[in-house]
Formats: structure tokens, C-alpha cells, sequence
């Protein structure tokens, strides 16, 4: 396999869906129904890597009391909603995380 | 001249709680592009020209698993659509900005740094010289995954199993600061619920694609559900 063929071709795909709307800004206007819906854009993908990254593991469901990912994410979760604070959301999640891979 | 570098290293400094999130990310990718046959210098050269997380993890898990070229970069466009609608996102507010420095904020739009400036944007929607900080907030990031990838590629070399330690849960705890704090109505509810159980769904389909459609799913619900609350416009 050519490396440096496959680099610039992940460059290309990578560079140009992030770069192509903020040359083009000028040039068009937003439908504002469309601008309602990228709003929703962070929550909607965020959150569904966050499910299956802590849920899916090898492909393969993973619900259940040795997911060490699961007390990783409920912690955090909790955090979350009584701080408001990313930091200490990631803090508090990582420490829930570190104890369960330990004891599990 | 002060004032702006003042607010780029004010966006560098508010990156930080997600820079130490990603970073156990770009250590694991390092370790683990190293562990599925990249060389040295192109798995530093993947964070340096493309610097996309989750691109570069799938990236090396389908070398990994021994996926051509094609294959792989199709796939890491369907992982990147997400990046997409974060650019036009910021379509409304970039038409001032000069093209070559608009170039530059494409290549260093990761979750990361569209997070830090979209907080910042909430309680400052007209927030004057704002991509000066969000390229504060960029570099901060690549710089940061650059050491992070060569981290990798150093203790990937010295302790073969660090893959297994599942250091993953770092963005996954990381993006729950991310959107808890921004769930304020309904409709937000409903999209984010929607995401995370769709994407448990759909999450054998085939190129991620999983991903990509339960997304698009959530966000009609949370468009529907905000629609009658929305204003002006609509009349029956």
C-alpha cells in the first residue's frame, strides 16, 4: 500500500467538506430552516459518538456491569448536569473510568 | 496588534480542558497506527496534513484490518461529513474574513476547537476579531496532537499493549461536557436522545455510516419538535 497516496487522499476528503462552505460563505444564504437544523448538528453527532464509543465494543453490543465505559459515562454525565463545567466533567469521568477498569 | 494576540492566546488558554481530553486520544492513535503497520513518518505525517481525529483512528483500523486505499478514504469522508456542517455552521459569520485565513480555519476545524468558539459565541453572539481566537483555540489543538502523535508513537514502541487499555473513554467523557451543559429545551433533549440511541442501532452499518444516518435522524427531531415555538415566517 502507497501511505503517502492514501495521506493525500484523506487530506483532500478532509480539507475540503471543512474549507468549501467557509470559502463559499459570501456567495450564498442560509434557508434559516436549514440554520435551525445545524444547530442540532454538535448535540446529534457528539452524542451518538459518545453511545457508540462507551456501548460498542469490537462491533459487538456491550450493556452490561463490566463495562467499565458505562461508570466513565454515567459519572460524567452526572457531572455535567449539576456543574455545567466540561473540565471537571472530564475530570470526574476519567477518575470513574480509571476505578472501574481497576476493579473490573 | 496586542489586543489580538491577546485574544488568540485567549483562545488557546480556553481550549485547554478539551485539549487534555483529546490528548490520551493522540497518543492512542500514534500507538495504535504504529501497531497496524504505518511507518513512523507517515503516521506523523497523517496528523500533520490531515489532523481529523477520528478520521486518522479509522484510518488506521481499516489498514489494520487490511483495507485498500479507496476504501479507507471513502470512509474518512463519510466520517468527516460532520465537520461539514460544522463549516456551514459558521457560513453567517466568516464573510468578512480573508480568503487565505478562512483556508486556514477550514484545515483547523476539529470538534475541538468548533466547540471552544461556539461557547464562546453563546454569550457573545457578536463577538468582534472572533476567528482570531478560534485560531488561538486551532493551534492550540494541532499543536497539541502533533506531540500527542509522537507520544504515541514513542510509548507504542515501548508498551505493545497500551491499545487495550481503552483510553477512548477520554473523548467520550469529554463530548458529555461538551453537550450536557448546552441541553436547555425540549427539542435539544429529543435530538440528543434520539443520536444516542439510534446510533446503537445502526452502529453495524457499513463505512460508519451508522453514525452519519442517525444523526441526520436526530437532528430532524429536534428540527420538528422546535418548530412551532419558531417565529416569524410561518403561517398555516
Amino acid at each position: 500500500m502507497n501511505e503517502w497516496l492514501l495521506i493525500i487522499g484523506m487530506m483532500v476528503v478532509t480539507f475540503l467538506p471543512r474549507y468549501i462552505p467557509i470559502a463559499l460563505a459570501d456567495r450564498f444564504r442560509i434557508h434559516p430552516l436549514l440554520r435551525q437544523a445545524l444547530e442540532f448538528v454538535p448535540i446529534a453527532v457528539l452524542t451518538g459518538i459518545i453511545s457508540q464509543a462507551s456501548l460498542i465494543h469490537d462491533g459487538e453490543f456491550h450493556l452490561a456491569f463490566d463495562n467499565a465505559y458505562l461508570y466513565g459515562l454515567v459519572a460524567a454525565f452526572i457531572t455535567a448536569w449539576f456543574t455545567k463545567h466540561t473540565f471537571k466533567t472530564v475530570a470526574v469521568g476519567l477518575i470513574a473510568y480509571s476505578i472501574a477498569f481497576v476493579l473490573i | 496588534m496586542n489586543q489580538k494576540l491577546n485574544l488568540f492566546f485567549q483562545g488557546a488558554r480556553d481550549i485547554i480542558p478539551l485539549l487534555v481530553a483529546a490528548a490520551p486520544f493522540g497518543v492512542v492513535y500514534g500507538a495504535l497506527a504504529q501497531a497496524n503497520g504505518l511507518s513512523v513518518f507517515a503516521t506523523l505525517g497523517m496528523s500533520l496534513f490531515v489532523f481529523a481525529g477520528s478520521s486518522q483512528f479509522v484510518a488506521a483500523t481499516l489498514i489494520g484490518a487490511g483495507a485498500a486505499v479507496p476504501i479507507i478514504i471513502l470512509t474518512v469522508f463519510v466520517v468527516n461529513l460532520r465537520h461539514m456542517l460544522y463549516a456551514v455552521s459558521l457560513m453567517p459569520i466568516v464573510s468578512k474574513i480573508p480568503q487565505k485565513l478562512r483556508a486556514l480555519m477550514g484545515f483547523l476545524l476539529t470538534d475541538e476547537a468548533y466547540a471552544t468558539l461556539s461557547s464562546r459565541l453563546v454569550h457573545e453572539p457578536k463577538f468582534p476579531n472572533f476567528h482570531i481566537y478560534y485560531l488561538g483555540a486551532g493551534f492550540g489543538m494541532y499543536a497539541t496532537w502533533q506531540c500527542c502523535t509522537i507520544l504515541g508513537i514513542i510509548l507504542g514502541q515501548e508498551i505493545p499493549d497500551l491499545t487495550k487499555w481503552g483510553l477512548d473513554i477520554a473523548m467520550v467523557v469529554a463530548f458529555v461536557g461538551i453537550v450536557v451543559p448546552i441541553l436547555k429545551n425540549k427539542a435539544q433533549w429529543a435530538c440528543a436522545i434520539t443520536a444516542f440511541f439510534a446510533a446503537l442501532v445502526t452502529h453495524s452499518w457499513p463505512h460508519q455510516s451508522g453514525l452519519l444516518i442517525s444523526s441526520l435522524v436526530a437532528i430532524a427531531v429536534g428540527v420538528l419538535l422546535s418548530k412551532n415555538k419558531n417565529e416569524a415566517g410561518d403561517h398555516e
